[in-house]
């Protein structure tokens, strides 16, 4: 059956299957401004939700006088924690373990915090009655900096957990600490570190940035009073978990909740996170029996929801003297801000920070976080990237890097001495992880090939000489990277939030006529899930992927699911639907026995259809068996062809790439161009190479921003200095390079098809690959580290710290 | 706050409105008539989300107030093929995966609509320029700009040819 004759080829074509670049279904709507986003929910007397927000980064909240507010026309109610507090939802639990507070309890923590809740009938009034609430303020102390948070005599900023010397992750050794979490061997590393030919130490400051997608966050609440039925449409990745949560919250059976997830505009883990607008909108529509709606404006999206990284690292990477990696330690210091509304799965308190060995063979290794509290706002989100990933990536990139200068030693060289090897996968690291599957030498060859290394590695060196004699003032950095992620989270054994396993699934229906709905736990913001996801359908049960609808994020029909984020979809998700889709294929087999008159047996699986093993005139395809199912009494087969599968995947998956960045640098200017960027992603089993392919590009273009510009910055006294789109930086056309992008194929073999997951990879390989070519082009000058991001201030700062601009 | 009267064409259509004179445009649009195809993304004109076409340039929805569109003629994305239809550039950023999540689309490409008016033939280089008011978080612009290029040349295929 394996001839790809004519008849079968054409018949696999039209499925549109595994490995087809098919058009996305989601595009005819989305390109007539036909979406629906939240904003777009409209509703018969729906009123607008809005926030009083602190200008304080730390205050005591004296007294609130809603008075004035109150006494505009069109303002409906005010709410401060007072109001919420008889109901308990004046705080609310986090993801992570700690609470945070709806509305200011007594003090706030950091700017742009949520004070009161204005409800009015549209959004020029709230704008007005916003004004009118009078809030008087004490100032406090404010700590932006979390070493110095951690200092004895440091301003206690969580009151509330006054006396707790222990949280929700163990110990809390000082009143502004949240937790230590450790992994691997501490006393087996110290001790290889100690007696090392070679150690590098570095301390590598990954900043703090923030998802910012280019729709906010938002939601409307509709109570129902009359059927008791609570609707909440919203920016939700998670929509289940949000739907679990509020009921916990609010006390109303979760059957009588109903969360939808509407189209999204980009998520980047922004929208994993429950917010305090949720909350107020709930109460909201709760108490005046009508729909609130509440949108976040920019300026509230960057100050208040959902910041990503801020982990200083401290390194020790020790070696033989001829490059061998014989150890790696690292302590990193996390800034949570205000509150730990990290979204991690609940063991992991610093997510899979420990996969910070990289894609080296690392004999043993140690890594410990200490969680702070600081005045600034809660989060910690994974910005598109498994949980802590991105971080654990550019550590161990940049320690490869520094080792490289302390052994002068090609970086790309020592990179190829210590990867894992393919004949060691399955690989369990130092840290426990054990790595599915990888190829990393021949990406690595394939890439380096690729861009002619070793040639620009001679210009470079000229182009150093002709710097050196004055002829030019532009340098060129070669930026490497060899990340492996870590994603699909997760085996429920280990892998929970707020207690629920990180499953996901997937039901399907098979209509009469051969087509087909599927509905599935997640929900995309962009990654074309209607489209692939019945790609992966359409190869498992032979129907068109075009007959196949796909369905997510509305809790009344979709099976319970954790949630699109960390790239999880397609190593869970897809595989519950491939398990479906098997199960589908079983009973199918029965029924197409049946209707052949063999036994189940002697038949076998040809694309689309059951064939009578020698004798392939002989068949029925799925479209025939499916209202066969229907319309034939079978003996022993139960009517309808519908399966639904809840996956609980066996291990991780650990997609990997080879990235390289060409920059040239003016030294004087501290502007940059990239000259080239060579992208090697390795996802596994490949679905739909296009999707694949623009996925790539996207992240790269969000890496670019990270590693070059972008941040979420305060000042001392905790005013947040990137709260618009003036000042935080998103890169436009004109500044984005294009990318070269290129595989290779490693399947996942714990996976049903193979699939690892690719929306993030791009994110994780790509920071260090652009900040490696800023940190390599000043390496023959002696630079070690300069921490991100590389703006044109701080790269013409490089060079002027360096001593380049001394003699012209 | 007191109202005024408005008088403005949408997509061919013309429209009478009550507005606050601070009213803006965008939400005019998107509230009034129900035109939900223009995003904000920031309010601030940083992100080109909100860009609708009025009196044959592009201008951002967000930033202009609905009592600066009196008398205007004004094109959103809805109005740039039948319903249910794709124009040359729709069609293109389907074909060429110039989308993703779809938030800046609908900005996106009523700008390339009317920078493939200014310039019709425009090179790669004068695309990323023309389209640098307009964000986008997830496509890093590659297919984007593949798509306004393709889209260029089919509506201009003596370009093409001269190639
Ligand atoms: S919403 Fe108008 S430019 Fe961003
Ligand atoms: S497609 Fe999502 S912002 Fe452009």
């Amino acid at each position: 059956m394996n001839d790809l004759s004519p008849d079968r080829a054409e018949r696999s074509a039209k499925l549109k299957g595994l490995g087809h670049s098919r058009k996305r279904v989601e595009d005819q709507r989305f390109t007539q401004g036909r979406g629906n986003y939240v904003d777009d929910i409209k509703m018969p007397d729906m009123l607008f939700g809005d926030f009083v927000r602190s200008p304080y980064a730390h205050a005591r909240v004296k007294s609130i006088n809603i008075d004035k507010a109150m006494a505009l026309p069109g303002v409906i109610a005010v709410l401060t924690a007072k109001d919420l507090e008889p109901l308990s939802l004046h705080w609310m639990p986090t993801l992570a373990g700690d609470k945070q507070m709806v509305l200011a309890d007594g003090k706030v923590l950091f700017q742009g915090q949520e004070v009161a809740f204005v409800i009015a009938e549209d959004r020029y009034i709230n704008a007005d009655a916003i004004e009118l609430v009078e809030v008087e303020y004490e100032e406090l102390p404010v700590i932006t900096d979390p070493f110095k948070a951690l200092e004895p005599d440091a301003v206690v900023l969580r009151e509330d957990l006054a006396g707790q010397t222990s949280g929700a992750h163990g110990e809390r050794k000082h009143h502004n600490h949240i937790f230590l979490w450790e992994a691997g061997d501490k006393e087996a590393t110290e001790q290889v570190v100690e007696t090392a030919d070679v150690v590098a130490e570095e301390m590598v400051y990954y900043h703090r940035t923030h998802p910012c997608p280019l729709e906010t966050c938002g939601c409307v609440a509709s109570m129902d009073k009359v059927t008791g039925k609570l609707t909440l449409w919203g920016t939700f990745q998670a929509p289940h978990v949000v739907r679990t949560v509020a009921s916990l919250l609010s006390g109303i059976e979760e059957h009588n909740i109903r969360v939808v997830s509407p189209d999204i505009g980009g998520g980047f883990g922004n929208k994993v996170g429950v917010y305090p607008g949720y909350v107020c909108s709930i109460v909201a529509s709760i108490v005046t029996g009508k729909p609130v709606k509440w949108i976040e404006d920019r300026m509230d999206n960057l100050m208040a929801t959902a910041f990503a990284r801020d982990y200083w690292m401290k390194g020790k990477i020790a070696a033989t003297k001829d490059g061998k990696i014989t150890g790696l330690h690292c302590e990193v210091t996390a800034d949570h801000g205000a509150f730990d509304a990290c979204a991690d799965p609940t063991k992991f308190p610093a997510g899979f920070m420990n996969i910070c060995t990289g894609s080296y063979d690392i004999p043993v290794a140690y890594l410990g976080v200490d969680g702070v509290y600081t005045n600034k706002a809660p989060g910690g989100v994974a910005y598109r990237c498994s949980f802590r990933v991105t971080e654990a990536a550019y550590f161990i990139e940049r320690m490869i890097e520094v080792l490289a200068i302390e052994l002068n030693m090609d970086a790309a060289e020592l990179r190829a001495k210590n990867f894992i090897r393919k004949d060691q996968f399955p690989y369990t690291s130092a840290m426990g992880w054990e790595y599915d599957s990888g190829d990393y030498h021949t990406a690595w060859d394939k890439a380096l090939t690729a861009v002619g290394y070793d040639v620009l590695r001679a210009e470079q060196a000229e182009r150093v000489e002709a710097f050196k004699r004055g002829e030019t003032r532009k340098l060129i950095g070669i930026g490497l990277s060899h990340f492996t992620e870590i994603v699909g989270a997760g085996p429920v054994k280990n892998c929970d939030i707020l207690g629920m396993g990180m499953f996901d699934s997937c039901e399907i229906r098979i209509h009469p006529t051969g087509s087909a709905i599927a509905r599935l736990g997640t929900i995309s913001q962009g990654q074309g899930h209607a489209t692939t996801f019945a790609q992966i359908l359409a190869s498992e049960i032979g129907l068109p992927a075009d007959s196949i609808t796909v369905e997510e994020g509305d809790t009344d029909t979709a099976p319970y699911g954790l949630g699109t984020y960390g790239s999880r979809s397609t190593p869970v998700a897809g595989a519950a639907a491939a398990m479906a889709g098997r199960k589908i294929r079983a009973k199918a087999q029965m029924i197409a026995a049946y209707l052949l008159e063999v036994h189940d047996g002697d038949l076998e699986w040809d694309i689309d259809r059951f064939v009578v093993k020698g004798a392939p005139e002989q068949f029925k395809t799925m479209a025939e068996i499916a209202y066969a199912s229907y319309n034939q009494a079978i003996p022993g087969v139960e009517p309808g062809l519908e399966a639904v599968s809840y996956y609980d995947p066996p291990n991780m998956t650990y997609p990997f790439g080879a990235y390289i960045c060409v920059m040239e640098i003016d030294v004087d200017t501290g502007t940059h161009e990239i000259r080239q960027f060579y992208a090697l992603d390795d996802c596994g089993t490949r679905i739909n190479p296009m999707i694949i392919e623009g996925q790539v590009h996207g992240g790269l273009t969000e890496a670019l921003a990270i590693a070059m510009g972008q941040e979420i910055a305060y000042d001392e006294i905790g005013n947040v200095k990137t709260g618009t789109l003036m000042d935080f930086f998103i890169p436009t056309a004109w500044e984005t390079p294009t990318y070269t992008t290129d595989f290779t194929e490693t399947p996942s073999p714990h996976h049903p098809i193979g699939a690892k997951g690719v929306g993030e990879s791009p994110n994780v390989g790509g920071v260090p690959a652009f900040s490696n070519a800023v940190h390599d082009a000043f390496r023959p000058f002696g630079l070690r580290q300069a921490h991100m991001p590389h703006d044109h201030w701080r790269i013409w700062k490089i060079g002027n710290d360096l001593g380049l601009h001394d003699d012209v | 706050m007191t109202k005024m009267n408005i008088s403005l064409t949408v997509n061919g259509q013309v429209h009478e409105v009550e507005a606050e004179p601070r009213q803006l445009l965008i939400h005019l649009l998107r509230e009034d008539l129900n035109l939900t195809g223009a995003h904000i993304g920031c309010e601030t004109s940083h992100c080109g989300a909100c860009t609708v076409e009025m009196d044959g340039k592009s201008v951002k929805a967000c930033t202009v107030f609905a009592a600066q569109a009196q008398g205007a003629d004004i094109t959103t994305i809805e109005g740039l093929a039948e319903p249910g239809t794709l124009n040359v550039l729709q069609e293109s950023f389907r074909e060429h995966h110039g989308l993703q999540c779809g938030y800046c689309t609908p900005g996106m490409i009523t700008r390339a609509h009317r920078l493939l008016q200014e310039n019709p033939t425009p090179t790669e280089e004068d695309v990323r320029f023309g389209m640098a008011g307009n964000l986008c978080r997830c496509t890093g612009y590659q297919n984007i700009v593949k798509s306004i290029m393709a889209a260029a040349n089919e509506l201009n295929p003596a370009k093409e040819a001269a190639e």
